[in-house]
């Protein structure tokens, strides 16, 4: 790898913090909130004062689900007393019978499974293509010339505005999500990749050069970890659009998946699955992001900003 | 004028960075033997950046195992002048050489300690000692080796730890540990203590003339503290715009005190050249 002398004669980067860094995307969807939460925590008071007074530590640990709890709660009251309409909403307990009935049939188990092989698929293929990417581009100057430009050009098409041209290429099977998917998790996981592998610090790498490393030792002693945290700014990221993309897709052309079942019980006017449906996609994006950050704090734990 | 009895400065710091038994580095090395110290000639040394002249044709000799300190404006050039004698970068011109104690030249095992200890964060500290012994050791001589190099420095028990745990003075001396694991026989110091704490840089200065004398390297220590290269060094160089403007010998005897008049003098000296009183 002869290229990595690219990173030394940049010595204008500016050196980072040991801090988080931040997710660059173009894309208007929300940053990962708790991102920013926690860091605020770590810096701030609300942390030191959960160890300072007992009372407090038991209240941060329901206080949270009170509003969520008493909204669902107020919700089944409504739709009880009639005041909401199960033609537009349907009650809390409702939806719960409906995810029981197809529990229990099965049908939920398997729509779930084919939905996340889609996802995990997308997110393999187009997740490997934007890291080697990033990787390439991070680390050779070559491969920057060569591709950065076409690739920031790329990124400014909203993904999902290729649907037409997706469904002329593919038509509608698997191949359409297939490639939408891959296509959004691509560029943030890209970005952020590069963006990591960019920042890394210079002194460290110059440190690399005088112990005698070079090419693969110094990427994976120096240049990867260095890298890391920007790279999982990028997955947490892309896990977001991963599911946003699903969504659509599976509610455009499916014939099985949680989109599929959704689309299906909107034309039998079945409210309940509806919003089943859209629980179950929350649960599945909060548990992807569950995923990710028990990886991140393990990958990370030597940064402060993870610890504790 | 006669001189108290040497006290250590350390024994007045209940500091625990600071404690002042120092084991050094035991006789048996399990891998390479410690490279032979090398001693440095340099002619005609010249350094440019562009159009900017930074070294002047410098000569110095540095004979085998002596501690040389370099002072001068920051500016000068010295951190430039290291960054050669290690190979960190070419001179435009003039040749250095590095010649063993029987006058054959050698190549010398060189290594630096920065002002910023430089340590991968997301290894423990044995492993970013371990680090100095590059790629072609085994992961159990080198955590033997780390092990040892440690013990020198007085961290043992932080051979586990994250660096980010470790205070300013600890990152240092982890830093000097994994300089010394693979005994260089040349060890440059780039302003090594300019980021401590006063106290715990008069521990570390203690700590470095003690494993320079226990290992016996050639050290070349930048610093622009004057009294810290004149209670450190046998000879205090000036480097002034790109040239020796002064070739100070400081033959008063180990160990050194602090206050010492002698030194004091020397001291003033110095300054005068630095800053042009002279
Ligand atoms: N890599 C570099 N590229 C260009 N100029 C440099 C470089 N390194 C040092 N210089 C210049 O050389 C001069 C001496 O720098 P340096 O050796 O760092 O001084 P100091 O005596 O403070 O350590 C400065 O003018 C600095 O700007
Ligand atoms: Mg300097």
């Amino acid at each position: 790898m002869t290229t990595i002398d690219t990173l030394t004669d940049n010595r204008q980067v500016s050196r980072k913090d040991a801090g988080r860094p931040r997710p660059l995307s173009d894309r208007s969807i929300d940053p990962p909130k708790d991102a920013a939460a926690r860091g605020a925590r770590t810096n701030s008071a609300p942390r030191t004062a959960s160890k300072a007074g007992n009372g407090t530590a038991g209240r941060s640990a329901w206080l949270p689900y009170l509003l969520p709890v008493t909204l669902v709660a107020l919700w089944q009251l409504g739709s009880s007393t009639g005041l909401i309409s199960d033609r537009i909403m349907p009650a809390p307990l409702a939806v719960f019978a409906a995810f029981w009935e197809r529990l229990l049939s099965g049908e939920l188990a398997t729509n779930v499974a084919v939905s996340g092989a889609r996802a995990l698929a997308g997110l393999l293929i187009g997740g490997s293509i934007g890291f080697l990417l990033g990787i390439a581009n991070g680390v050779s100057k070559f491969f920057e010339q060569l591709t950065d430009t076409t690739l920031q050009m790329l990124r400014t098409i909203p993904h999902l505005a290729m649907i037409p041209l997706v469904i002329l290429w593919f038509g509608i099977g698997e191949e359409a999500k297939l490639f939408l998917t891959s296509l959004g998790v691509l560029f943030p996981i890209y970005l952020n990749t590069y963006h990591g592998v960019r920042n890394v610090d210079r002194d460290l790498i110059e440190m690399g050069r005088i112990y005698g490393m070079s090419g693969w030792s110094l990427f994976r002693k120096v240049i990867f970890p260095g890298a890391l945290p920007s790279i999982f700014v990028g997955l947490r990221y892309a896990l977001g659009i991963m599911w946003l993309t699903l969504i659509v897709s599976e509610s455009i052309a499916a014939n099985s998946g949680i989109g599929y079942m959704a689309n299906t019980a909107r034309e039998f006017m079945m409210t309940d699955v509806v919003v089943l449906s859209l629980v179950i996609y929350a649960f599945l994006g909060k548990l992807a992001d569950v995923i990710a950050r028990a990886l991140e704090r393990r990958a990370l734990a030597w940064n402060v900003a993870y610890q504790g | 004028m006669p001189i108290g009895p040497y006290q250590s400065p350390l024994a007045l710091i209940s500091d625990s960075e600071t404690d002042h038994h120092h084991q050094a580095l035991p006789e048996t090395p399990a891998v390479a033997q410690a490279a032979a110290p090398a001693g440095l000639r340099l002619r005609g040394i010249d350094k440019r950046f562009g159009d900017n002249h930074v070294l002047k044709g410098i000569d110095l000799d540095v004979p085998v195992g002596q501690f040389v300190a370099i002072v001068g404006k920051s500016g000068c050039g010295k951190s430039t002048l290291l960054r050669l004698l290690v190979g960190l970068d070419e001179p435009t011109g003039g040749e250095i050489s590095f010649y063993g104690e029987g006058g054959d030249t050698i190549e010398p095992n060189a290594r630096i300690v920065f002002q910023e200890p430089r340590l991968l964060p997301w290894i423990s500290v044995a492993d970013n000692v371990a680090v100095g012994l590059g790629d072609g050791v085994s992961r159990q001589t080198g955590r033997q080796e780390a092990q040892r190099a440690l013990a020198a420095v007085q961290l043992s028990e932080k051979a586990g730890d994250w660096p980010s745990k470790l205070s300013g003075g600890q990152r240092q001396r982890v830093a000097l540990a994994r300089a010394l694991v693979s005994r260089p026989g040349l060890l440059a110091l780039d302003e090594p203590l300019g980021a401590l704490d006063a106290l715990t840089r008069l521990g570390m200065q203690e700590l470095v003339t003690d494993v320079w004398r226990e290992l016996g390297f050639t050290a070349v220590l930048v610093t622009h503290d004057v009294g810290e290269a004149v209670h450190l060094a046998d000879r205090v160089i000036v480097l002034d715009e790109g040239r020796i403007s002064l070739d100070l010998e400081i033959s008063q005897s180990r160990p050194r005190r602090h206050g010492d008049p002698v030194l004091a003098e020397l001291e003033g000296k110095l300054l005068d050249t630095i800053l042009g009183k002279a």
